[in-house]
């Protein structure tokens, strides 16, 4: 998959796989020290957040945390379906 | 008001798998609408990986839909929580930008259930684009219905070939085909119906 900075699909794609390995080999298993792809996500990181500010991309809307927060929408009862 | 859609997915797969492939869910045969993704931020904190993706994907607007979608891409910011130990990941999509136009928010909760993985998925809808937001809602909301198909023949296509020793499970093929004919039908109707309803409220302003 592509990174949204065409200069960052390699990195991204390095730290994808590294991160994929230790989801399923450490942190499924309960080994919850992620020290492993740090080094790697931080010079991914840095070239996305370049990438965004090119495209204007709005930071604080991002930021935002929602899921686990009261802000979470909430499906009113029998208003589903049709 | 807003609009509501409520449905639930077995994946026949186990919530370690379903959880494993949800980080490579993209790109599938499915999903040539999705142009790139990119990972925001991630942190483990009590136990559980949170985690702050960035998609962005083509915007498949009907004509009528053009005049207020006129961009060609939309931004999709993609929240997410696993926790190993009650085996539960929830992720929770909402689009950045043009939510005043249609705001369209995902709450999907996939658990295991058995050798099983229950997927629950919960959207919200919603537009305020005065006069024509009733339409607009009824059409988020049917493409939204059409597109959770795509997006768990994806996931399924993911699943299989990531974890190709599984069967896939003969109960479902026969029931997918009138289904898909179903809601290509009502994708059809409920187009028509939001094109008369808009043509109506621009006939009436």
């Amino acid at each position: 998959m592509n990174s949204i900075g065409k200069e960052c699909t390699e990195l991204k794609q390095k730290y994808d796989d590294c991160f994929n390995s230790w989801f399923s080999d450490k942190f499924l298993k309960g080994d919850h020290d992620d020290s492993v792809c740090s080094g790697i996500f931080k010079v991914y990181q840095e070239c996305v957040k370049n990438a965004m500010k090119q495209q204007n991309i709005d930071f604080k809307e991002i930021d935002k945390d929602i899921l686990g927060t009261d802000k979470e929408f909430k499906v009113p009862p029998s208003s589903t379906g049709s | 008001m807003a609009r509501y859609f409520e449905t639930s997915t077995t994946f026949n797969f186990s919530w370690e798998q379903v959880a494993c492939a949800y980080w490579k869910r993209y790109p599938n045969p499915e999903s040539t609408h999705v142009l790139s993704e990119d990972t925001c931020h991630r942190e483990v904190r009590d136990g559980c990986l949170y985690t702050k993706r960035l998609l962005t994907k083509t915007n498949r607007v009907p004509k009528w839909g053009e005049r207020f979608f006129s961009a060609k891409s939309v931004k999709i910011i993609e929240e997410s929580i696993v926790d190993p130990k009650n085996k539960v990941l929830v992720t929770y999509t909402r689009n950045l930008g043009y939510t005043k136009v249609m705001s369209v928010v995902e709450r999907v909760e996939y658990r295991r259930q058995g050798a099983d993985t229950v997927a629950r998925r919960a959207a919200c809808i919603d537009s305020q684009v005065f006069g024509c937001a009733r339409a607009i809602r009824a059409f988020g909301i049917e493409r939204f219905k059409n597109n959770c198909h795509q997006m768990v023949n994806g996931f399924n296509f993911v699943l299989h070939n990531m974890f190709p020793k599984q069967c896939p499970t003969s109960t479902q093929s026969p029931t997918l085909v009138p289904t898909f004919k179903e809601i290509r039908t009502a994708a059809a109707a409920t187009a028509g119906r939001a094109k008369a309803n808009v043509l109506h409220s621009v006939n009436r302003t």
